[in-house]
């Protein structure tokens, strides 16, 4: 229940810290009303849309993943499908599982980058990962041990994690030996450890308690928690192809974001991790569930703050899934294969997969070779209305706090997104004014 | 013994970017902590909340494209004793400078359509079209050796020099075979070497993220696309992914 109260509280955040990209908090309370509350995107807008335009189909993966050096396999995933699409290409299972494995592996990657170097400290009480350091040496050598697991398992798939190469319209240009993926198997098997080390880590930690229900949007697909394609999936009841993306996303553009906003059935809805649990929750691997259960997190949570707890539950998942998809790969052997041809020159086709912070969509209309429309709809961008929305719940009930004690839930709020900005401009900032 | 010798104070910033060199940074400490002894990180916005203006190097990240970037820039050179460009929005515009010769009030309207105006851009520029720069660490996204390798340097007091042969020789060192046998393109030739020709490594021509040597022969590259079956359309797209800005500036 919101607090009664006459007060004033202008709060202002110029640059909030921990986030990739720019953005300001402003929150503006008089005489006990809340009459602004912005997440401010103030990014340089990055145009990639109209930069895609006119490009040669074959460069348009290349430039797409330049949108973002922590989601850069996502976005050449998403943007290759819609070339793909377009013009008719079928994948073999080699290629097809090569382009999940290297998603898994980017998934881990940025997981745990969030949960170890953005969110942790707060939840410590440390200003950053490099007071961490010293305090909690041990704590930030297993955050890089894992995360260079997951990066080595990228470059090892395409060259590197941030710009991946070896991913082209129609499969690969270049294989892993299996040697090389055997390695990164044990690695993988290694790693449970750690794994078990962040489990135990998090869940003597206390996410603050806050609650809002919203509509959460994942793709889905039967047999898989799904991070390629399958439908477009709300918890509210429906779902649409990927095709149909527009009719969800519903873009809209407001003034204090270089980022646009979305809305769907409800004033906002919610992607990434968390809502990719509660859709796809029977589909995650026994001991992701495990992991869940200790957690104390489940299809029901709506507390935004446990995203990150999602991301744990996920980076279980998605550690178990690489093991089966390497150990399935090596039972079959590497095969070298030439990527495989398209079938026509034009089309209109459609991207998706599942970023690390959620739902990405790429969508190409391709002539002569060319690019001749693009649009990109980013995770970020989804969820800038839905967590403006949180904002706008959460400050009432903490309004008799400190503007510091204010400023840091929200901050901690907003990192719980992980927000992606230098993706979501075409996004972050607190101001309380 | 503890040293007496104070550590240099490094601070990092970013403008119009991907974010994915300050990435590769956090990802060199991985394998060089030890780097975290000789330096103190005083602003690194995206892994840190602490922030101090008091720093004698600054590595800056991304490309110059608002008016209000150039007064943020200028202040970063004044506090800096050596102002350090990383990555290739920095060094030569990065992808950002594809919308060079582009009509950007039309590009505005093609991504935000009627509320164009609300959003502030210019041409995407290097920095140092902005301010002096001591240092560059080229590549999109930048090496990670060389980054540590830069640090050294610059911790000895000395300025790193760049490469100045084409990709070519290193991907002749890594016995890789040339792209134009396999009927792909390469701008190996023209392309500042340094990244261990990690894209033709990996079975994809170079796309001249380090930007170009000081003497590139643009001419033999185009003889070396139309005798292998390429026209000349084909090498200015692809010149055009990374090398728009330099392009601009040699034509000028």
């Amino acid at each position: 229940m919101a607090i009664q109260t006459t007060k004033d509280v202008k709060i202002n955040v110029h640059h909030l810290t921990r986030v990739e990209g720019h953005g300001n908090i402003v929150v503006n309370v008089r005489e006990g009303i809340l009459e602004q509350c912005d997440l401010q995107i103030i990014e340089a807008p990055r145009f990639f849309e109209a930069l895609l335009r006119h490009r040669p189909y074959e460069h348009a993966s290349h430039i797409a993943s330049r949108i973002c050096g922590i989601c850069a396999v996502s976005h050449a995933t998403a943007s290759l499908r819609a070339c793909e699409n377009a013009l008719g290409v079928e994948l073999s299972e080699q290629s097809v599982l090569l382009r999940k494995l290297n998603l898994y592996a980017e998934m881990l990657d940025s997981h745990i980058l969030h949960m170890y170097m953005l969110v942790a400290p707060d939840l410590l009480g440390k200003g950053s990962v490099i007071p961490l350091a010293k305090t909690d040496p041990d704590v930030v050598l297993r955050a890089l041990r894992m995360k260079k697991v997951a990066g080595d398992l990228c470059a090892t798939i395409s060259g590197r994690h941030t710009h991946p190469i070896a991913m082209v319209v129609g499969g690969f240009s270049h294989y892993p030996s299996e040697d090389e993926l055997f390695r990164l198997g044990e690695r993988l098997v290694i790693m449970r450890e750690d794994l078990d080390d962040t489990v135990e880590l998090f869940k003597g930690l206390s996410v603050p308690s806050f609650e809002r229900e919203t509509e959460y949007i994942a793709l889905q697909k039967e047999g898989e928690y799904c991070i390629i394609e399958g439908m477009i999936t709300s918890s509210d009841g429906g779902s649409w192809p990927i095709e149909a993306y527009q009719s969800v996303t519903n873009e809209y553009i407001v003034p204090h974001s270089t980022a646009k906003h979305a809305r769907h059935q409800r004033e906002s809805y919610m992607v990434g991790a968390l809502a990719r649990l509660k859709i796809n929750y029977d589909e995650l691997h026994p001991r992701a569930k495990t992991t869940a259960e200790i957690l104390k997190i489940s299809p029901k949570c709506i507390n935004p703050y446990l995203i990150t707890i999602a991301q744990l539950v996920e980076t279980t998942h998605f550690t178990e899934k690489a093991i089966e998809v390497i150990g399935g790969l090596l039972e079959k052997g590497i095969v070298w294969e030439e990527p495989r041809p398209i079938s026509k020159d034009r089309g209109e086709g459609v991207g998706a997969c599942e970023a690390p912070r959620g739902t990405l969509y790429h969508h190409y209309v391709i002539g002569d070779g060319m690019i001749k429309e693009a649009n990109c709809i980013i995770p970020t961008a989804q969820n800038l209305a839905n967590i403006e929305a949180d904002m706008r719940c959460l400050v009432p009930n903490i309004v008799d706090r400190t503007p510091d004690d204010i400023t840091l839930a929200l901050e901690m709020l907003i990192r719980a997104y992980d927000p992606c900005i230098s993706c979501s401009t075409h996004m972050l900032e607190v101001r309380f004014v | 013994m503890a040293s007496t010798i104070p550590k240099a104070r490094i601070a990092f910033f970013d403008f119009t970017c991907c974010e994915g060199c300050q990435l590769a940074v956090a990802d060199a400490l991985q394998t060089h902590l030890d780097l975290l002894e000789a330096v103190e990180i005083v602003n690194f916005r995206e892994v840190m909340s602490e922030k101090s203006d008091d720093y004698m190097i600054a590595f800056v990240e991304g490309s110059c494209t608002r008016m209000s970037d150039e007064a943020r820039l200028k202040v970063i050179r004044e506090n800096a004793q050596i102002l350090v460009a990383l990555g290739a929005c920095a060094h030569i515009g990065g992808v950002n400078a594809i919308r060079t010769g582009l009509d950007i009030a039309g590009v505005r309207r093609y991504v935000y359509g009627e509320k164009a105006m609300f959003f502030e851009t210019d041409s995407a520029r290097p920095i140092d079209a902005v301010v002096p720069v001591d240092a560059y660490i080229p590549g999109c996204p930048i090496d990670l050796d060389e980054f540590v390798r830069t640090v050294k340097a610059l911790l000895l007091g000395r300025i790193p020099i760049l490469h100045d042969y084409p990709v070519c020789v290193e991907c002749k060192m890594k016995e890789n075979v040339c792209l134009y046998t396999i009927d792909k393109t390469c701008l190996g030739p023209i392309t500042r070497a340094g990244c261990g020709a990690i894209c033709p490594t990996f079975g994809v021509g170079c796309e001249g993220c380090r930007g170009l040597i000081s003497n590139p022969n643009i001419r033999s590259l185009k003889e070396v696309f139309s005798e292998n079956g390429f026209d000349e359309k084909t090498l200015m797209e692809k010149m055009k992914i990374f090398l728009s800005y330099q392009t601009m500036e040699s034509e000028s």
